[in-house]
């Protein structure tokens, strides 16, 4: 731990530097490089109502090692409709972010605005769906009644959450597997169903943690078009934590790229292809591009990498 | 494979041997008959001196054969030997009428009866205290070591207390017998509950919690499906502890019916017989209460969907 304390300071250089780097695209017109504490550099927040406003956020901890900044200073605007990926290596405080936004973690300072009320109060108001890196679904509970689960805590008359349960089922492609129960899905098709779940309530923010982590290549391919067909149709504000470059930069309209010890943001990268791109669009020069500065930037925020 | 259970396809011996009834029943067919060879084995010897003695008594002259078949039929044998148990037990079963007071059926309801209040109450019991323990912090302090000092004393020592306090205040028969079975019996059901209740995943707890569920509809819809399977495995344990107690608080009471009397009756007067066929009856009492609760939780597990 104390050995790394000296590597740190060298580290935050590069990722200090790479902001003028990214003057090196001026070719990729899509690609706005932007400061998250400069206004001008958010044209779109200024006509667009903000859903996650977060200022200054820190999380720190004890542990037996000593103090652990899991999120140093973090600030970040999301604004309505926006597909947000945050990238980084294990320890940059990506979920954790998505946790504090979720109030299911409270940072120890800095100010967050989620919908424009407090984390606590849009927590209570049902403003998100959560979606966990596993799907977690109710084992003694059918697909169907998965599905209904937030609908009943939620006091949905039993014909509304009959409808829902099918228009969301529909959504992700699995009407015919009301009556199954979730051991007989394969993992994909688990986690299609927590995906329909946290949108069966309709709120206006979907979080992701990794959902589709534990799954193959092929699966993940398919279930990312699917997202942005979902993305695209229900025009929901996406906050999606990744390990993967790709994922990040197929999926995003906007890339968030951290860094650990302490946990921090070090680029943000705007990313806008259109809305329904496919898979193709991964052999373009333009995403080339932007998977490189993510690249870039993750590698300067590996701090013991050497 | 299930075709072929339907009948014995050819008398080969190695079709025979892979039969799916004689797979299933051989093994344990095995063993029975060997402890009843072990068994047979034992009479004869435990109960020789006594035989031995008899003949010698009435100075009658006497052979081996007499002998070993005196160790088979004596009256009061010190270990009789299974044909006799059998013979006595479904007399004591079937030879009299389910109400009269030689009979096993009506010793065994008695007990029976006690048993089953005593089980109804400990569950409650059990899961009420497991409920607090996983809904406060100092509720699970303050309780669980009286929980747990109260499984030390020795229920022996403690029967007698409970009957006579019991009877103080007006309280006899069945009552104070359930209520020592299920001071027994709700042990297991708390900690097993207090165990299934916390048993859902963080993730689990984390979603209800994006979905700002109250902790009623937590313990609702979350922890009491979640608590199911350890439900039914303290309940199979419950059970048959909540016989025993039942029985037990049969013995200091001097009771007149039910299992522990008929225990206590035998030893009295040496009645072994009788003894032993009061324990075969609470062996049966108890397998067929742990098959019941075993039914029950096959049913909810099919209504619950688990994986077969």
């Amino acid at each position: 731990m104390a050995s790394r304390e000296p590597k740190l300071s060298i580290v935050s250089e590069p990722s200090a530097s790479l902001r003028p780097e990214s003057g090196d695209y001026p070719s990729t017109a899509n690609v706005i490089s932007m400061s998250n504490k400069d206004p001008a550099a958010l044209p779109e927040s200024s006509t667009k109502r903000l859903v996650v406003d977060a200022s200054n956020i820190s999380l720190s901890f004890e542990t037996a090692d000593g103090k652990v900044d899991a999120l140093s200073n973090v600030s970040l605007q999301i604004a309505d409709g926006e597909f947000v990926s945050f990238i980084g290596p294990s320890g940059c405080g990506k979920t954790t972010m998505l946790r504090v936004i979720a109030d299911l973690q409270q940072p120890t300072s800095g100010n967050l605005l989620v919908n424009g009320m407090t984390a606590e109060q849009a927590r209570l108001a049902r403003s998100y769906g959560y979606v966990f890196q596993a799907p977690a679904l109710f084992p003694w509970r059918t697909i169907e009644k998965n599905l209904k689960l937030p609908l009943e805590i939620m006091g949905f008359s039993e014909t509304e959450q009959q409808q829902r349960a099918e228009k969301y089922l529909a959504l992700v492609n699995l009407n015919g597997f009301e009556r199954k129960y979730p051991w007989q899905l394969s993992g994909g098709m688990q986690q299609r169903v927590s995906i329909a779940r946290a949108l069966s309530f309709d709120p206006d923010l979907l979080l992701m943690d990794e959902p589709f982590g534990a799954l193959d290549e092929i699966v993940r391919d398919h279930l990312n078009q699917q997202l942005l067909h979902l993305w695209g149709t229900t025009e929901k504000t996406v906050l999606f934590v990744t390990h993967s470059i790709p994922e990040a930069v197929f999926l995003s309209s906007k890339i968030v790229v951290m860094s650990p010890r302490p946990g921090r943001i070090i680029d943000i990268i705007e990313c806008n292809f259109p809305r329904d791109r496919t898979l193709e669009i991964r052999e373009t020069p333009e995403f080339l591009k932007i998977a490189h500065r993510v690249r870039e930037g993750l590698r300067a925020g590996h701090a013991y990498d050497e | 494979m299930t075709n072929s259970a339907a009948a014995l396809p050819s008398w080969q011996p190695a079709a025979l041997r892979r039969h799916p009834l004689v797979e299933r029943y051989l093994p344990v067919a095995v063993i029975v008959a060997a402890l009843i060879v072990v068994w047979y084995v034992a009479a004869i010897l435990m109960n020789l001196s006594l035989v031995r003695d008899a003949f010698e008594r009435e100075e009658t002259a006497y052979t081996i054969g007499e002998l070993i078949s005196g160790t088979m039929s004596a009256e009061r044998p010190l270990l009789p030997a299974p044909h006799q148990l059998l013979a006595a037990f479904l007399d004591s079963v079937f030879g009299y009428a389910p109400t009269a007071p030689r009979s096993l059926v009506f010793h065994s309801m008695v007990t029976l009866s006690a048993t089953l209040f005593g089980f109804v109450l400990g569950a409650i019991l059990g899961i009420g205290l497991a409920l607090m323990i996983v809904h406060s912090r100092v509720l699970e302090k303050s309780l669980l070591p009286w929980i747990i000092c109260s499984q030390m004393v020795p229920i022996l020592a403690l029967a007698p207390i409970f009957i006579v306090v019991l009877g103080a205040i007006g309280l006899q028969g069945l009552l104070p017998k359930s209520i020592i079975s299920a001071y027994l019996c709700f042990f297991p059901i708390t900690i097993g509950m207090v165990k299934g209740f916390t048993s859902p995943d963080i993730m689990q707890l984390e979603l209800m919690r994006t979905w700002s569920a109250t902790p009623r509809q937590v313990l609702w819809k979350l922890r009491w499906p979640a608590a199911v399977p350890y439900l039914f495995a303290s309940l199979k344990v419950a059970i048959t502890i909540s016989l025993i107690g039942a029985i037990v608080a049969e013995l200091p009471t001097g009771a007149e019916a039910g299992i522990g009397a008929r225990l206590l009756a035998g030893s009295y007067y040496g009645q072994t017989i009788q003894l032993w066929s009061a324990l075969l009856a609470s062996a049966v009492m108890a397998s067929g209460l742990i098959g019941l609760v075993g039914l029950a939780e096959r049913g909810v597990a099919r209504q619950m969907g688990t994986r077969p």
